[in-house]
């Protein structure tokens, strides 16, 4: 277990470093010279171009250049934004609530309907029911998460007008009302993913002996299918998730477009449509940071919920 | 003498039954069979110019002039939708080939040779396969500006891991199989072996993989243009209509909701006869 961890931290840290240096990367490739890329909407006087230089060190190889953004992004300093001059940390902080509860909502609606449905669609295999659900999760997994918002948007704002389909509210209530219909668009396709694997899992578990001999000691099929099934399947859940959180962050993005939410996600986009490089930077390294973050975390959930994993050989 | 004559029938008759797609797939095959006509016929099947404008009109609600009505710049939108069809396809086709050109290759070498090759062209593939792919092509074409070839490439990029896990497995699992061993006692070149005899075997593998890349393809250059990513402001294209549209809803709703059934009915068909191909596949795999 401990050289496993060690292992993984290795890699992490690999995958970091590699992230962190095409992200730095960008500013480079951004069309135009860097100055302008830097200026914004600014006048190109002289002064300023100067001052530019001196304040970014472009003067510096590129190597030292990222070097000393590396320094400073590990210290959470990810530089100025370019349209409005605030610190990157502070425009991503204030906006990152609303994105973590739309990610919370969106994944407890995906496997509340999700887990049960595989578990369902497994044991009813082949028959009309399971046949249903898959059609409907092939359905979920084919319409992007902008679509489904859209359509919803359609249903639920305009034709029957029941739910807000604008912003992010205020709070409390007004702020989860304002998340329902966002929250579904995303967690659609998240929960195509999770009944997908569920169903998978619990086919291969359904068919084991101990099942068979569960049944024929005569326990009723719930019971057989929550205390003996759900726990074998729960690891590839578990390794589904991963999955899940990580398809979770783009969905996110589109979602928040579509919905007008003033989240991370939207935010990433207008800094896109701005050129504001500085903020780019600083959402993709965070985001990377998320994506290594959950690698790891899913890794110790797949060995907390497998005691056979505890004792594997790092691999 | 009866009984082998009854068994081959028998034998015939399951295979006929098991060559027979479910309805469901038929049904895709035929949807899938409309877009594909559309999508190279679009300019002759649209009734009107889908860039034709009318100001003086702006957005209407269907008619018998225009069957889907009109946006805000009068254009026709039924029009629009079918000539949107070829580019919605094209650009992920040439992702989904590329990926399998790529994709089969690598894995081919790294679940053939194993070792060291193995280790590198897996442990890249599970390093871009880790990224979120349509979060890496909103900031790599978002911020190089880039058009429909960078696109193309970017997305390419991002789904060749894919490719590779899937091709590497069925190699590994074809490798230990005794005509491996005998083709390559008889001499032949490694790269003979692989491509000649390992590569027919799975093919399946590889072509249903490849049809799930292309309708991730098509997903994510919907996205992006959605997102007004790497395409041209004012274009026919699914995305990008859904997102202009987005202030028709009260006037026009099929403005957005006709491209958002198209991306859908397009994506679903595709995956479904994508996840028979390799249901077969894979049960062929275990025969």
């Amino acid at each position: 277990m401990g050289r496993a961890v060690l292992h993984r931290a290795v890699a992490a840290v690999i995958l970091f470093l590699v992230i962190s240096f095409l992200v730095f990367s960008l500013l480079a490739l951004a069309p135009g010279s860097l100055e302008t890329t830097l200026l914004g909407a600014r006048p190109a006087t002289p002064e300023l171009i100067a001052a530019i230089r001196a304040e970014y060190h472009l003067d510096d190889p590129f190597l030292v250049q990222y070097l000393r953004w590396l320094g400073g992004a590990v210290q959470l300093d990810f530089g100025r934004s370019i349209v409005s001059g605030a610190p990157v940390l502070a425009i991503v902080s204030e906006r990152l609530l609303v994105s973590v509860q739309l990610a919370v909502l969106a994944l407890v609606f995906a496997a509340v309907l999700a887990i049960p449905a595989g578990m369902m669609a497994a044991a009813a295999k082949g028959r009309a029911r399971d046949r249903m659900a898959t059609f409907t999760s092939v359905l979920a997994m084919s319409a992007p998460p902008f679509v489904v918002g859209t359509l919803l948007i359609y249903l639920f704002g305009v034709y029957w007008s029941v739910l807000p389909v604008y912003g992010a509210g205020t709070e409390g209530f007004d702020r989860f009302r304002h998340l329902i219909l966002p929250a579904v668009s995303l967690g659609l396709g998240l929960g195509a993913i999770i009944f997908r694997q569920t169903r998978a899992a619990a086919l291969d578990v359904l068919d084991q002996d101990f099942i068979t001999f569960a049944r024929a000691r005569g326990l009723s099929r719930t019971r057989v299918a929550v205390t003996y099934a759900l726990r074998n399947v729960a690891l590839p859940i578990v390794a589904s998730l991963g999955l899940v959180l990580i398809v979770a962050l783009p969905g996110a993005v589109l979602i928040e477009v579509v919905f007008s939410i003033p989240g991370f996600g939207s935010m990433m986009v207008e800094a896109v449509g701005a050129k504001d490089v500085p903020v780019v930077q600083g959402l993709a390294l965070f985001s990377a940071v998320y994506v290594v973050a959950v690698t790891i975390l899913v890794d110790m959930a797949s060995a907390a919920v497998d005691p056979r994993l505890r004792r594997a050989e790092a691999r | 003498m009866s009984i082998p004559m009854d068994t081959s029938t028998a034998a015939r008759s399951t295979r006929w039954r098991r060559s027979l797609p479910p309805v469901s797939v038929i049904v895709a095959i035929l949807i899938a069979a409309v877009f594909i006509v559309v999508a190279f016929f679009g300019d002759l099947i649209a009734p009107l110019d889908p860039d034709l404008q009318n100001l003086l009109m702006g957005a209407t609600a269907p008619s018998a002039d225009h069957l889907l009505g009109t946006d805000h710049l009068g254009r026709d939108v039924f029009s629009r939708v079918i000539v949107a069809t070829g580019p919605a396809l094209a650009g992920p086709f040439v992702v989904a080939l590329t990926t399998v050109v790529l994709g089969a290759s690598l894995g081919l070498i790294a679940g053939f040779r194993g070792g060291r090759i193995d280790t590198i062209i897996s442990r890249a593939a599970d390093l871009i396969w880790s990224l979120p792919g349509l979060l890496v092509a909103i900031v790599v074409i978002g911020v190089i500006q880039g058009g429909i070839w960078l696109t193309v490439v970017v997305v390419a990029f991002l789904s060749i891991p894919n490719a590779i896990r899937q091709t590497r497995s069925a190699t590994l699992s074809q490798a230990g199989l005794p005509y491996v061993a005998a083709a390559t006692t008889l001499g032949l070149s490694n790269a003979r072996v692989m491509f000649r005899h390992v590569l027919p075997n799975v093919r399946a593998t590889v072509l249903a993989t490849g049809m799930l890349d292309f309708v991730n393809a098509i997903l994510i250059f919907a996205a992006l243009a959605f997102l007004r990513i790497g395409v041209v402001p004012g274009e026919s294209n699914w995305g990008l209509m859904l997102a202009e549209g987005q202030s028709l809803i009260w006037t026009n709703p099929a403005v957005i909701v006709a491209p958002a059934l198209a991306i859908v009915a397009v994506a679903a068909s595709i995956t479904i006869i994508g996840d028979w191909a390799y249901d077969r596949a894979s049960a062929e795999g275990e025969r």
